[in-house]
């Protein structure tokens, strides 16, 4: 039972039309529990209009207050100029490299993300595709499908996790999560970071580059700045070695995806487990044919249980936000 | 870590003298043990291999012309050392098995015979154990599948969002608690696993509560890692009514032997969607796999390779060395099976 914006009526005390959230495309997480959504807040959807998104907000989101968003639909400065009245940015990520925050914070525009709800997951994804791509797992699961075992009963020998040497990029939520489980499973972990931890027992490197440089594998664990971006270049990759291998689960952005794609076709680096890329859903062909390749569609933090917890902090916050009371996961605006 | 101290107590224990050609101890190769292939030059420099799978003679008449007087053999689990095989070696005093599962051997005839078994104790314990958390994942997570998904070029489309499933919370049941299945449990305890366990006893050093059956384990789990040997006692172990005690949203993980499950039971549940998906390692009939889980986008399967790393090899070669020469010079084997 869809809501339509004039009838529907809220059950909580404030009239649903003053609570207006405005979509302009619909996160994931919206969109599998969009009725505890609707039942709560009045959902301006600017995806279902006919119109672009510029007069959709011209013609019916002047006095809106609250934005959901997410990274396919981004809350850029010409958005925000367009909603004159906004306060609340709420995205349904822990990232935030889709809202301009410059811009947010110059206009006193709060942001809140969806703190931690997601990083056991995306952690367990992330070591999920380190042994997937260091034991070839997918790729032994190809093999078998295909008919090759019965016939050829060759196969290529995979790599030990305990002992080597795994590099984490950014030791927040995501990366010391990935630590202590690689840490179970006997590898050396250490880290960078744009500060050193000192509560930690992981080796600090200052710089990418040391870290590549004494890594048997990188797993980009950290957020996607300007700072960050393409931060894996050709040189880390070819410090990391050719047995190399790296795990983003993070942002494409951070790696210069050209330049990976030429290590990995060339043999410079040893394999690649992928879950984000630099111009989502487009995916560089040349990965298809690599056997020592693991893709995912920006999925790591996809689990029925990440996405309930997701939707009550995005709820909660809204309600935090309607009912003047403390939001729940503020993102601290150091723009 | 197992491995790196088996490693270590390998080069402090062992001597290798260099001899001459016709010195080398006769050592009877059964089978084709993947460690032998990796290292085949260096296996002959230290020892003579009678070879019968080289020959064009049927193996028994191999055996009583050939290998009368062999003393040694070295076998892998694609050979089966019967009470017939044993028979033609009069002379045999040790088995040297390349893997860990020793159920292709005739340990009975072998006790009564004083034939000692040796096997490869704890070395690959902590890959099997990564390759069934990386099996695990991969079905919970399907990971396989979305990489088909994204392969296939598939994302394009915005469809369902396909959500997988947490790991952290879950209860998971290992059937078989030596060194790899407690080193399963390690691993998915740092992941935020509940684990229990069953086994023929319950071992007092293991902090797990135990199961005394498999269907209390089953009923009481949402995942089953099997990491059990293949005997008598187990084999198809894991039938039907197990599977229905773990539930539609159950998984399955085998790195142990394909036997402990009932394959046509495993297979029925998967196309009646009475289990949620299985990540399997090895098979009944290796290699044939039943075709239905080749169409299953729920199922993982690796080919029988969670031992197979470089480094893991690289530490049965010297493990084997070091038990064949101990055996040569009567000094103690490493990792002697003593249970029949």
């Amino acid at each position: 039972m869809d809501p339509k914006p004039q009838d529907h009526q809220s059950p909580s005390s404030t009239p649903s039309e003053l609570r207006q959230v405005l979509v302009l495309r619909p996160p994931p997480v919206f969109a599998v529990h969009e009725q505890d959504f609707s039942s709560k807040f009045h959902i301006l959807k600017a995806y279902d209009s006919p119109l672009p998104t510029h007069d959709f907000l011209q013609a019916h989101a002047q006095s809106v207050k609250a934005v959901l968003c997410s990274g396919i639909g981004p809350i850029t400065a010409e958005v925000i100029h367009n909603l004159p009245a906004l306060e609340l940015v709420v995205t349904a990520s822990t990232g935030v490299n889709h809202i301009d925050m410059a811009e947010c914070r110059r206009r006193g525009i709060t942001v809140t993300n969806t703190g931690d709800v997601f990083s056991d997951d995306v952690a367990d994804a992330a070591v999920g595709l380190l042994i997937d791509v260091m034991r070839r797992i997918t790729s032994g699961d190809r093999f078998v499908r295909s008919g090759r075992w019965a016939t050829s009963g060759e196969y290529t020998l995979g790599s030990k996790l305990a002992c080597k040497r795994v590099g984490i990029v950014g030791l927040g939520n995501i990366g010391s999560r990935v630590a202590t489980r690689l840490k179970a499973m006997g590898c050396l972990v250490s880290y960078t970071s744009r500060q050193e931890k000192h509560t930690t027992p992981f080796t600090f490197y200052p710089n990418i580059l040391q870290l590549a440089f004494n890594s048997d594998a990188l797993v980009i664990c950290c957020a996607l700045t300007n700072e960050t971006r393409h931060i894996i270049n050709n040189k880390v990759m070819m410090a990391l070695g050719k047995k190399g291998i790296i795990v983003n689960i993070a942002r494409g952005a951070i790696i210069n995806e050209v330049e990976l794609v030429k290590c990995l076709v060339e043999g410079e680096i040893g394999g690649a487990g992928l879950d984000v890329f630099e111009n989502e859903p487009n995916v560089p062909k040349e990965l298809f044919e690599l056997d020592n390749v693991v893709l995912l569609p920006h999925r790591t933090a996809f689990t029925q249980e990440s996405f309930y917890n997701a939707a009550q902090i995005l709820i909660g916050n809204l309600e935090a936000f309607f009912t003047n009371k403390p939001l729940l996961t503020l993102v601290a605006n150091e723009f | 870590m197992q491995g790196a101290y088996a490693i270590n107590k390998l080069k402090q224990d062992s001597s290798h003298k260099e001899k001459m050609a016709d010195d080398l101890p006769n050592v009877l190769l059964l089978g084709t043990p993947s460690v032998f292939k990796a290292y085949e030059r260096e296996f002959s420099e230290k020892y003579h291999f009678l070879k019968p799978g080289e020959s064009s003679i049927p193996l028994h008449q191999f055996l009583s012309t050939h290998a009368g007087s062999v003393k040694a053999a070295f076998c892998s689990a694609s050979s089966r050392v019967t009470t017939d095989v044993l028979q033609s070696l009069p002379e045999l005093r040790f088995i040297m098995n390349s893997s860990v599962g020793v159920d292709h051997i005739d340990l009975h005839e072998c006790k009564r015979r004083g034939v000692k078994v040796a096997n490869a104790g704890p070395i690959f314990s902590e890959d099997v154990a990564d390759a069934a958390v990386g099996l695990l994942i991969d079905v919970l997570r399907r990971i396989s599948a979305a990489n088909r998904f994204v392969k296939a070029e598939l994302w394009h489309q915005n469809g369902d969002y396909q959500l997988g499933h947490k790991l952290g919370g879950k209860r998971v049941g290992i059937v078989g608690m030596g060194s790899i299945g407690l080193d399963v449990a390690k691993r998915l305890n740092a992941f935020g696993c509940i684990i229990s366990y069953t086994s023929r006893n319950e071992k007092p050093h293991v902090k797990f509560p135990f199961c005394p059956n498999i269907q209390e384990l089953a009923a009481k789990s949402e995942i089953l890692v099997i990491c059990c040997a293949l005997t008598d006692q187990t084999r198809h172990m894991i039938d039907k009514s197990v599977v229905l005690a773990l539930g539609r949203d159950g998984i399955i993980v085998n790195i142990a032997r394909g036997a402990i499950i009932n394959e046509k039971d495993l297979v029925e549940c998967l196309l009646q969607q009475e289990i949620a998906g299985v990540g399997l390692d090895v098979f009944e009939n290796e290699p044939d796999v039943p075709e239905e889980l080749l169409e299953l986008d729920n199922v993982v399967m690796t080919p029988h390779h969670a031992v197979m790393t470089d480094e893991s090899l690289r530490d049965v070669y010297e493990l084997v060395v070091r038990n064949l020469d101990a055996f040569f010079s009567n000094k103690p084997l490493m990792f002697e099976v003593t249970r029949v």
